[in-house]
């Protein structure tokens, strides 16, 4: 597949239908998505049922034990989230993904593949605050232990790995603080443990950085954010390379050995490249449930249908809103990869030469007091906890996400008294600029 | 032939154009993957003929099972072979005797040589696939497990493979 928009042009017109020939703008448009069989319907129909019509005892049984595809159950499968699901494998060059209720749910169903009780993984410790939250607590009451390390030497993930490790999972562009995660070093470092990397690509989407190609093995989506793009749903997505293989070891028992809950049979033997997929629905959604609503799907697969255009915008106002306050008197750092002063810069032209996306965070001369003024300040950009909206966000962590932590914790998270998070949206550049500018004059 | 890659156009081509496939390490265990495959793929409207010498004389899904290609009375289309790759190598020499025109090695299953000798003998070789799964993905089927099946279309039915397409969107609909 092709991630640039010039290259569709350079492949000679045929009717050759193989997928290399399309380009990112014309997958995330058309991938999975055929006019409805019955109908003709061109944008894809909110298949709102719960469940689906056996043809006959036999077709059931076939079902049920996975020997055809088909409908059985929408906690499974239902055919306007199967639309979502193949655009995503399609637009991360993977072989199959699984959609679920949220980006925490995604990692849920991951993990839950993997890691039996006893289990560990390496994790980066700069991640989103809730997946931070997610890998302590209730990770650890299921057995599942994390081991977080210093992301910025991918040394730091081989020196924590230990015989128990099943996973290292990072974020390639991370929430919040326009930190880039060297991946390719973290891949290799994962495939000689002979274990997978996990990346999760939410912030930077597959329009700015394609995970696979650097030697990801699994991509985890909070859809919620630049995906859908409007704020208005909640999801989530886990997409396989189907490079990985799970009988390399013996770590992978629910992928490589006989599965008892299917009758003793075996995903990797049966599904090949695709077996973590099928595992992740029929064992992970069905036994633990979080599945997506056929109507956020549907918003969600219309929000990625201009995915393309969103981040290039996202891309350009950052960029002019990260130069502006860098030179404000009363911003003391921006932390964007964007900008020559980022430590960050090098990796962001390595791994996302379309610009490295559009949130950021910024320090406050005046500190603690100075982030509470500017967030109310603000009369057009909106002070609430999401990101990847159409609309500028704002948020002062230490007073509102990240006021249960001790100063000392907040800074180690980059989350210091006077870190302001900006998510910037596509309104005109100069309006949000106006607005920050004069949200900056009270603080 | 480059096969590590295959154009669509060419399977569909194979999968519409046989009717007869000679499974050789068909199994009569119902949770084994040859089982799967053959279920599915009798299901689409093919005829599947168990090829294992274990089973030989028996019946699995309602068909006699031979003890190797060479006894099968009726003409093949394709054979699919469901061993390793080593075992790969004498089995499509057999296939070449009987004169099947397609030799199809599952998933996980290569071997180069041999595909060497068939292409030579004038089959068509298609190595480290499945045919359940193409036949699946080139009929959207795939697809409703959220699989990349590579193909897009503004049509409202696809151009559909195989014989009968009980279960594919392309028949059941209409
Ligand atoms: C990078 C990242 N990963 C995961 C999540 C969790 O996603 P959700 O809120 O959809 O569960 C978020 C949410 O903010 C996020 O920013």
């Amino acid at each position: 597949m092709s991630s640039t928009p010039e290259q569709p042009d350079e492949q000679p017109p045929g009717d050759d239908d193989d997928f290399e020939v399309y380009g990112f703008e014309t997958l995330a448009i058309h991938a999975g998505a055929a006019p409805d069989p019955t109908t003709g319907a061109r944008t894809t129909p909110i298949y709102a049922t719960a469940s689906y019509v056996f043809d006959d005892v036999d077709h059931a049984a076939s079902l049920y034990n996975l020997q055809t595809f088909g409908f059985i159950y929408s906690r499974l499968t239902n055919p306007t989230v199967s639309v979502l699901e193949e655009r995503l494998a399609a637009l991360e060059n993977g072989r199959g993904a699984v959609a679920c209720g949220s980006g925490h749910a995604a990692q849920l169903l991951a993990f839950s593949t993997l890691l039996q009780a006893g289990d560990e993984f390496v994790a980066a410790r700069n991640l989103y605050g809730g997946s931070i939250n997610q890998f302590s607590y209730v990770f650890k009451n299921f057995g599942w232990n994390c081991h977080f390390v210093d992301p910025t030497d991918p040394e730091n993930f081989r020196k924590a790995l230990t015989p128990k490790c099943k996973a290292i999972f990072c974020e390639n562009l991370a929430n919040p603080g326009g930190i880039i995660v060297d991946i390719e070093k973290v891949a290799e470092i994962a495939h000689e443990a002979g274990i997978p990397l996990i990346v999760d690509n939410t912030i930077a989407t597959p329009y700015l950085c394609n995970p696979f190609d650097w030697g990801a093995d699994l991509i985890t989506h909070s859809l919620t954010k630049y995906l859908c793009g409007h704020g208005n749903s909640l999801g989530g997505a886990v997409i396989e390379s189907g490079k990985f293989d799970w009988a390399q070891n013996d770590k992978f028992p629910a992928l490589s050995q006989p599965t008892e809950s299917y009758h003793g049979m075996t995903f990797y033997e049966t599904f090949g490249d695709f077996g973590f997929t099928m595992h992740a629905r029929a064992v992970g959604l069905r036994d633990l449930g979080p599945t997506l609503s056929p109507f956020n799907a549907f918003l969600i697969i219309t929000g990625i249908e201009t995915l393309g255009l969103r981040m290039e915008r996202h891309v350009q106002n950052a960029q002019a809103v990260a130069e502006f306050l860098e030179k404000h008197p009363k911003v003391d750092w921006v932390s964007y990869a964007g900008l020559k002063s980022s430590e960050f810069y090098d990796l962001a032209q390595k791994y996302m030469p379309k610009g490295p996306g559009g949130l950021f965070t910024i320090g406050l001369k005046g500190g603690y007091d100075a982030g509470v003024r500017m967030v109310e300040a603000c009369e057009l950009c909106s002070h609430l906890a999401n990101v990847g909206d159409t609309r500028t966000l704002i948020l002062h962590p230490a007073s509102t996400t990240h006021r249960q932590l001790t100063e000392e914790q907040q800074r180690a998270s980059g989350s210091g008294p006077e870190v302001i998070r900006l998510s910037i949206g596509l309104e005109t550049a100069s309006d949000i600029i106006r607005d920050l500018d004069q949200a900056l004059s009270a603080a | 032939m480059d096969h590590d890659h295959y154009s669509d156009a060419l399977l569909r081509k194979i999968l519409n154009d046989t009717k007869t496939i000679a499974m050789v390490g068909a199994s009569a265990n119902w949770n084994r993957p040859s089982f799967f495959a053959m279920k599915y793929l009798q299901s689409k409207g093919y005829r599947v003929i168990p090829v294992n010498p274990r089973e030989a004389g028996t019946k699995i899904l309602g068909e006699t099972a031979y003890a190797n290609l060479k006894d099968i009375p009726d003409k093949v289309d394709m054979v699919d072979i469901f061993r390793n790759s080593k075992a790969a190598g004498p089995i499509t020499d057999e296939a070449i005797e009987i004169g099947a025109p397609v030799i199809w090695m599952q998933l996980g299953v290569r071997n180069e040589d041999a595909a060497k000798r068939a292409e030579e003998a004038g089959a068509t070789v298609i190595m480290n696939r499945c045919p359940k799964i193409e036949y699946g993905r080139l009929n959207a089927e795939l697809s409703w497990s959220g699989i990349n099946s590579g193909v897009i279309s503004s049509k409202r039915t696809r151009k559909a493979s195989g014989p009968m397409r009980r279960g594919g969107f392309s028949s059941r609909r209409h």
